[in-house]
This record gives structure tokens, C-alpha cells and sequence, in this order.
């Protein structure tokens, strides 16, 4: 219900805009003035492209060119070789846009950050070059005497800008619900941490690919339009280093990651430079170029992710200031759960969920984990304990698929896991936290949690409601659910974490050091929750430094050094195992520990 | 028989021109290797720099004629040498007032949002420097004059260009120079420490702000010298930067990204292959097959170009 009021409201902005832009433009009576406001549209649909892409996902391209010039000189080679007129060539530019964009996507999506822009950026100057020597250095398209309507040729100008504002309208609502949907939060995710979005069960390299194609549309889109109103396609002016640029500096100085922002920049910064150049052009001609560049320079500094952001964080803090801050105080859950503080007593397991069998993965010459087979029953809580660097979060690196094992085999509920890619292995029930909590700084608690919950709901709205329970789950209730990520506590932050692993209700958990960095009293906090969970159903393996807690929490021990299990069984015979004294815990302890276990 | 002598002929020229322009096609590289190496920061802008160094040097040599005393022929060798203290001052500034406030110590911690920040930074100064040019130069395309580019010594059937060979010769030179100022003096050591590990060399005494800037301009400068080598032999226009900056990054991740002396070998061999790819590619495309090189590079040879793709978890 509160999502169809958002959505109600954004349309009527997004109509008021459109309207009150395009009464502008019916006032105007300069025709160069009116061609300013249709490019100012079209720069903003490229920048809609753009933003689909980097804005969300957070891969810096640098080559939106490729897609613009080649929507451009698709409608501009079918009008003038075959005669095709650009109604039917704007949507084939679409098309090839989006074949370029998978065929970019597959491989360039395997670079990373700097690597990712710069190919980018190679492949509109490739096409560039390919270009003028196909002989397609400047390419008009004629004028049509009769029905110059069917050829989308129009003596108005103002035709156009209604139809750039008709293109650019359909790029903000689709980029709108783009932001609002599972979609979206899976591109936000990947932007802000991409090893958690992909432990939660998000299919980086699909999203991805959805987000490349529909952005290459968009930017394709562009292009066509482009094509039909100035009526010259140069290789230059399409696949040139300007127009990719301009793509990312409407985009960034704007907003990014929400479809105002492109549409912002580009009405500011166009008009801007489009004057600057009308007035000083002929005695400085780069004067576009550097209007850009300084913009771009002066926003990363200052207002790094864009004008609509800086405003609305204004705006918000404004707003905020006076009706004081926190919504609702914690909720305090011990009362929900009740404690049991002694050690749990002997217990029946069911049959494995987990069996690893002479699982290896080395670096190099280091063997990290090494030949290590174990089995983990239904509804335990194990435990593994080692030195630092005896390869247990690498262990967890190879059960949840971030690690390829170099040998062994490992099985989940009786089926081969190995082999699987992260996402995939949390859709099989593997839910997991990090030793050090990676957070979605940006989203809140529940979007979080939510972002978790897709991999296990059909639905949006059903996320929604897992992630709910999820967080119940874990005693977060109230307004704590709405605050920034970014600014909270570690308790609260474990917890989260908890919380997102457990939204698709998985059948096993990994839980790794999610005690670490906890005081006494928050320990206190979080262990009857892990136990409660663990008696709801979830099979529980944790990696835990903080022997005391572990020695009240876990039902099985294994210890792992330089790679190896050295050590399995009961915690009270495990911890008098002189291999493990040895290896980790050490006479001084032992003398301790026995008052406690025993 | 006779066909084959002139394709082996055809085959040894362009070899031999590959290898010309390699060699200050190395010396960008290892100019732009030492501010990867030294910063982490991919400077969008190198190729703008190139572009400033091509200007000094014709500035110094045909425009202002400062230089016309040493004649034509060891005229514009220094003013390209000169070149690189202008260029040098250039990036020294516009990293104490830009680009020091997206990278060093403060961001390093910081991964993926500092590169974001250089990159766009970096980005908008090319852009500024780019249409500088235009307002500063304007757009007719110029060159270094010099009677060496005209002229060629002979091996055998192959004609080797004057102005390139000296241009050879020296990026040879000064590759040389700056890998012993690197490895035998102690600033050339610190920055090496600053590149290996700020923080600790933050620990150790090395003012890693200040041993940035240095590499920086020092970066900058190195391959504003070979551009005002470049000049002798090609004509430019202030655009030229944004196509060198691929060339560029070509040849460094080509030589393994962080290696100075592998930036050289690997510029080289981008020269190499643009030359080369006209014996079977029209002329117009020779820059299209080195985009072409670039991406096999980076897609076949990922290692050490993403740093670890899984870091502690």
C-alpha cells in the first residue's frame, strides 16, 4: 500500500515535469532554443542508460558511446541504404544496441572497477575507426518531400521535443520501477558489497546482464533520436569520447542511482555549455569540453554522488532536526527468549545435512585447507576452532562456493554442492555471516534483510514479509529496522547479518566469528538467539575464536590447524586433546578450562 | 620469388617502424606504470599530458622559436627534453590541488569508492585539458619541424625513419635513467617503498603524500617527454590524448601492471603491433587492432590486474 502511494507520487512529479517542460518549449519561440530543450531530453535518456548501468550496479563505463552511435547509425544506414523509415529504425537500433551490449556484457563483466571503465572506453573508439574506414565518415539523411511524417520529418520542432520527452518519460518510469524492485536492490547490493550480495543468493552476473541490455537500449534509443532530429551522423559525434563522457557527467553531476538525476545534470549542464558555446564558441571552441570536465571535477568533490542527493540529505536533515531523531527505542528481546545459560544437554541429531569429504584448495605452495572430511547431523551445532590462519574461513570460502575446492567433494542434504557458484549454494539452503560483518552501508536494516530474502521468496512483497520474520527472528523490531546500516552498532550489525541469512529460511547456517568483537553483556544477547535459532531447525557451523562462548554453544568440536582437522568430538574431550592444546589452546588454559567443563 | 622478397621486405619495415615508435610508446608507458605503480590511480588524463608535452616542445622549437639557436636538428631533442620539467610542474600542481584529495593514505582504505572518485577526477581533467588545448592551441593539426623526419638511414632494403630513430634512442635513454634513478637512489627506493606498501611506508618515515606527487609528476613528465619526442614524427591536435590513453594502458597492463621496466617492454610491443597489423588490416584500423590487443590483454591475462578478487572475509 505504501509502495503504490510512492509510486503514485513519482508519477504525478514525473507529469508536472513533463508538462510544465514541454509548455516551456511550446513558449519558446527561438528554434534554436527549442533544439537546445530536445537535446537536453535526449542527453537525458543516454544518461538514463548510463545510470541503468554504472548508476546502480556501480561498473564505471566509460564507452556508453558504442550504444549511442550504434542506435544512431543503425537508423541512419536502414533510412538511407534501404529506404527504412526511422519508426521502425529507431526499434531495430534498439535491437542492435542490446546485442552489442550482451556481447560486451560476456566478456568485459569479468574486469573489475579501473578495468571495467577503461575496456569500456575501447570499444566506441574501436567502432569509431571501423566506422570511417566502412567509408561512413558523415552520413546525412535526406529530406522527404512526400509524407515526411511517415519518415518522421517534421517542419515543427516542437514534434520532436514531444516525442524525446515521450522516450525519456518511458526511460524515468522504467528506471523508477528499475530502482523500486528486486531488480534494483540486487544492482544496489552488488554496488555496495558484491562477496554479501552474492553469499545472500544474488545472481550478480544475471542482474548484471539485465541491467547492460536494458541500459544499452536506452543509450541506443538515444542515438536513434539523435539521428532524426540532427539529421548528420559522424563517427565523431556519436562514438567519440565526448559523447560517452557526456553520458557519465549528466548522470554523476545530477544523481546517481535514482532516474532524476541524469534528467537534473542534463538540464542544468546542456543548456549550460550549449550557450557558453553559441556565445564564445568561435573564440573558444573547447569551451563545452571544460564546462564538463570542471563540472565533473567540482561535483566529485564536492557532492560526490550528485546534486539530487546533497539536496534531498539537506532536505532530510532539515526535516529531521526538530522532531528528534531515534523513531523507537531497541527493542530488548531477552524477554522473548528465555536463557539457558548451561551448556545444552546431550541431544538427538538427525541425518547429515552436510559431509565433506577430503576437501583441498591450496594457494600457491600453501595448502589452506587440507584434506579435510567431516560430517555435520541435522540440527547440531558445530563448531570449529583453530589458530589464526589454520584455514577455517577459507573452508567456509569453499563451502559457500566463493572458493573453488581443488579436490574432495562436498554434499549438502545428500547432493554434490562443489562446484556451484555462491548464489546458487544459498538457494540450496546455505546461509552465511562474514568475520567481518559486510553490510549494505547504504540500504537500511530491512532492506538488508530483504535483499537476503529474494533468493527465498517468489515475490517482492513476500521478501518483504520473510525478512520481517527474519528480524523478529532475531529480536530487531520497531524503528530500528528503518536506520542506515552504516551506523550501527557491531551488536546490531551481527545481528542484521543473522538476520539476512536467515530470511530465506535456510537449512544450514555458517557462521564465521559472529561472536568476534562483542563484550560480555551483548554475548550474553546474542547466544540464546543463535540457540534458539538452532532449535527452530537450522543446523548450525561455527568458526569462533572466543572459546568460553563456544564451549557453551556448541555440540561437536572440530579443530582445524595449517589446513588439517586435527581434532573432532565432544568439546569436553576435545579440549583435552594434546594435539590441541598444542596447536591452539595451551597449558594455561587447559588448567582453566577444566573447572568449566568438567 | 620476387614476391616473396618484397613481403619479407614489407614484413622487416614494418617491424622495424614497430619498433621506432615501441620504443616511445614504452616511454609513456613506463610513465604512466610509475604513477599506477607508485599511487594505485588510473590517470584518465595521461594521454592529455602526452598532448601538453607535444605542445611544450613545439612551443619551445617552432612556435616561440626559444630554441632555434641549437638548429634543426638538435633543436627539437631538446625541447623535448624540456618538455618534461614543464609537464613535470603541470602534474605536481594538479596534484597538490586535485588529485591528492581522492588518493593517498586517507583513501587507501577506502577501495572501491577512492577508485571511483580518481577515476571521475581524473576523467574531468582530461576533459579540461583536452578542451584547453583546443581554446589554448586550436585544432589545426601541428608538428615538431625537423629535416630528421624526413630523412632515413638505410639498412639493407629497410628505411629507417630519422626522427623516429632518434626518437628511439632516446626514450631508450631515459627509460634507462629513470629505472636507475629508481633503483639505485634513495628517493627512487622510497618511492618504490611508497608503491609497495604506503602504509607501511607511512610507518617508516616516507612522506607518502609527498613521494605521490613526485611520482605523479614524475610520471607525467617522463611522458611529456616522450611526446615531445613523438612530435618529430607525428602531427597532433589537442584530442590526441583520449586514443594514447588506451594505447597507454595497453602496453602497462601488457607488462604487468606495477612493473616500470615491464611498462617499457610492453609499450613496445603495442608499437609492434600497430605497425605490424598494417601488413594485414588497412591503415585506418591500425589503432582499432591495438583496442583489439588491449582487451585479449585484460581478458587472458587477468592476474594481477584485479588485485585479489576475494579478499579476508
Amino acid at each position: 500500500m505504501g509502495k503504490q502511494r510512492v509510486y503514485l507520487r513519482q508519477y504525478a512529479a514525473i507529469a508536472i515535469f513533463a508538462l510544465a517542460y514541454l509548455a516551456l518549449g511550446f513558449a519558446v519561440r527561438n528554434s534554436y532554443y527549442q533544439l537546445m530543450m530536445t537535446l537536453v531530453l535526449i542527453w537525458a535518456t543516454l544518461g538514463l542508460g548510463w545510470n541503468m548501468l554504472s548508476g546502480y550496479s556501480g561498473m564505471i563505463s566509460f564507452g556508453h558511446a558504442a550504444f549511442f552511435g550504434l542506435g544512431a547509425y543503425t537508423v541512419t544506414i536502414a533510412f538511407v541504404k534501404f529506404g527504412i523509415t526511422p519508426w521502425l529504425g529507431i526499434p531495430l537500433g534498439v535491437i542492435v544496441g542490446v546485442v552489442a551490449g550482451v556481447l560486451i556484457g560476456i566478456p568485459t563483466f569479468r574486469l573489475r572497477g579501473h578495468y571495467f571503465a577503461l575496456a569500456m572506453l575501447a570499444y566506441p573508439l574501436a567502432m569509431l575507426y571501423v566506422f570511417e574506414w566502412l567509408g561512413y565518415q558523415e552520413v546525412s539523411l535526406p529530406m522527404k518531400r512526400e509524407n515526411p511524417a511517415y519518415y518522421m520529418q517534421f517542419s515543427d520542432q516542437r514534434t520532436y521535443m514531444v516525442i524525446s520527452m515521450g522516450v525519456m518519460v518511458a526511460c524515468m518510469i522504467v528506471s523508477m520501477h528499475v530502482e523500486r524492485s528486486r531488480f534494483g536492490r540486487s544492482l544496489l547490493a552488488i554496488k555496495q558489497n558484491l562477496p554479501a550480495a552474492e553469499a545472500a543468493g544474488i545472481d550478480a552476473a544475471r542482474w548484471r546482464m539485465y541491467a547492460m541490455m536494458l541500459s544499452a537500449a536506452m543509450a541506443a534509443l538515444a542515438g536513434g533520436i539523435y539521428a532524426i532530429i540532427l539529421l548528420v551522423v559522424t563517427p565523431q559525434s556519436v562514438f567519440g569520447a565526448l559523447t560517452s563522457a557526456q553520458a557519465l557527467i549528466v548522470a554523476l553531476f545530477g544523481g546517481v542511482g535514482i532516474f532524476w538525476g541524469p534528467v537534473i545534470g542534463s538540464a542544468i549542464l546542456i543548456p549550460l555549455a550549449e550557450t557558453l558555446h553559441a556565445e564564445l564558441g568561435y573564440i573558444l571552441p573547447g569551451i563545452q569540453g571544460v564546462v564538463y570536465g570542471v563540472a565533473i571535477i567540482v561535483i566529485i568533490l564536492v557532492a560526490p554522488d550528485g546534486i539530487y542527493w546533497k539536496v534531498r540529505d539537506r532536505v532530510m536533515a532539515r526535516r529531521a532536526s526538530p522532531s528528534v531523531a531515534p523513531v523507537a527505542p531497541a527493542l530488548h528481546f531477552t524477554e522473548t527468549i528465555p536463557i539457558t545459560a548451561e551448556a545444552p544437554a546431550r541431544r538427538a541429531f538427525g541425518a547429515p545435512v552436510l559431509e565433506l569429504q577430503n576437501v583441498s584448495r591450496a594457494f600457491g605452495g600453501l595448502r589452506a585447507v587440507d584434506e579435510v572430511t567431516l560430517s555435520v547431523p541435522e540440527g547440531m551445532i558445530y563448531g570449529i576452532i583453530g589458530p589464526n590462519g589454520a584455514g577455517k574461513t577459507t573452508l567456509f570460502n569453499v563451502l559457500n562456493g566463493f572458493l573453488a575446492a581443488h579436490q574432495g567433494s562436498m554434499r549438502l542434504a545428500g547432493q554434490e554442492i562443489g562446484g556451484l557458484k555462491p548464489h546458487e549454494v544459498c538457494a540450496r539452503g546455505v546461509g552465511r555471516t562474514f568475520q567481518v560483518v559486510r553490510s549494505f552501508p547504504r540500504m537500511t536494516v530491512l532492506e538488508n534483510v530483504v535483499i537476503g530474502a529474494f533468493v527465498g521468496a517468489k515475490t517482492d512483497l513476500e521478501a518483504e514479509r520473510l525478512a520481517h520474520e527474519a528480524l523478529a527472528r532475531v529480536g530487531m523490531g520497531g524503528g530500528q529496522v528503518y536506520a542506515l546500516a552504516g551506523g550501527l552498532t557491531t551488536r546490531q550489525l551481527r545481528l542484521m547479518e543473522l538476520a539476512r541469512a536467515l530470511a530465506p529460511r535456510p537449512k544450514l547456517l555458517l557462521l564465521d566469528e559472529t561472536l568476534a568483537g562483542l563484550g560480555h553483556d551483548e554475548l550474553e544477547d546474542v547466544l540464546p538467539i543463535i540457540r534458539q535459532v538452532n532449535r527452530e531447525g537450522v543446523t548450525i557451523v561455527i568458526i569462533e575464536h572466543t572459546m568460553h562462548a563456544m564451549v557453551k554453544l556448541a555440540d561437536h568440536f572440530s579443530v582445524l590447524d595449517h589446513g588439517r582437522l586435527i581434532a573432532s568430538g565432544k568439546p569436553a574431550d576435545v579440549v583435552k586433546n594434546p594435539a590441541v592444546i598444542e596447536a591452539y589452546l595451551g597449558k594455561k588454559w587447559m588448567d582453566r578450562a577444566q573447572d568449566q567443563v568438567a | 620469388m620476387d614476391d616473396l622478397y618484397w613481403r619479407l621486405v614489407d614484413f622487416l619495415q614494418a617491424f622495424a617502424a614497430g619498433l621506432l615508435v615501441g620504443g616511445t610508446y614504452g616511454l609513456m608507458c613506463v610513465g604512466l606504470g610509475i604513477i599506477f605503480g607508485v599511487m594505485r590511480v588510473v590517470n584518465f588524463a595521461h594521454g592529455d599530458f602526452m598532448m601538453l608535452g607535444m605542445y611544450a616542445a613545439f612551443y619551445l622549437v617552432t612556435g616561440f622559436g626559444v630554441l632555434a639557436f641549437l638548429g634543426p636538428y638538435a633543436g627539437p631533442i631538446v625541447g623535448a627534453v624540456l618538455a618534461g620539467p614543464i609537464v613535470f610542474a603541470i602534474g605536481w600542481l594538479l596534484h597538490k590541488f586535485l588529485i591528492s584529495r581522492v588518493t593517498g593514505a586517507r583513501v587507501i582504505s577506502a577501495e572501491a569508492e577512492g577508485h571511483y572518485a580518481q577515476i571521475i577526477l581524473t576523467l574531468g581533467i582530461a576533459l579540461v585539458l583536452a578542451n584547453g588545448g583546443l581554446i589554448l592551441f586550436g585544432s589545426t593539426p601541428l608538428s615538431v619541424q625537423t629535416p630528421l623526419s624526413r630523412e632515413s638511414w638505410e639498412i639493407g632494403p629497410v628505411f629507417l625513419n630519422q626522427a623516429r630513430a632518434v626518437g628511439f634512442i632516446m626514450a631508450a635513454i631515459c627509460a634507462t635513467g629513470l629505472y636507475l634513478f629508481l633503483t639505485r637512489t634513495n628517493l627512487g627506493k622510497a618511492l618504490r617503498a611508497a608503491a609497495d606498501n604506503p602504509i607501511a611506508a607511512a610507518y617508516v618515515g616516507i612522506d607518502v603524500d609527498r613521494a605521490h606527487r613526485l611520482a605523479f609528476g614524475l610520471g607525467v613528465g617522463i611522458t611529456g617527454v616522450a611526446g615531445g619526442l613523438f612530435a618529430m614524427s607525428q602531427s597532433f591536435q589537442p584530442y590526441i590524448g583520449f586514443d594514447f590513453v588506451i594505447v597507454m594502458y595497453a602496453g602497462v597492463v601488457l607488462g604487468g601492471m606495477g612493473s616500470i621496466l615491464g611498462a617499457f617492454w610492453g609499450g613496445l610491443t603495442i608499437g609492434l603491433v600497430q605497425q605490424m597489423s598494417t601488413l594485414i588490416l588497412p591503415y585506418q584500423l591500425q589503432n582499432t587492432a591495438i583496442f583489439v590487443v588491449f582487451l585479449i590483454i585484460v581478458f587472458f591475462r587477468p592476474q594481477g590486474m584485479f588485485g585479489r578478487v576475494w579478499e579476508r572475509t
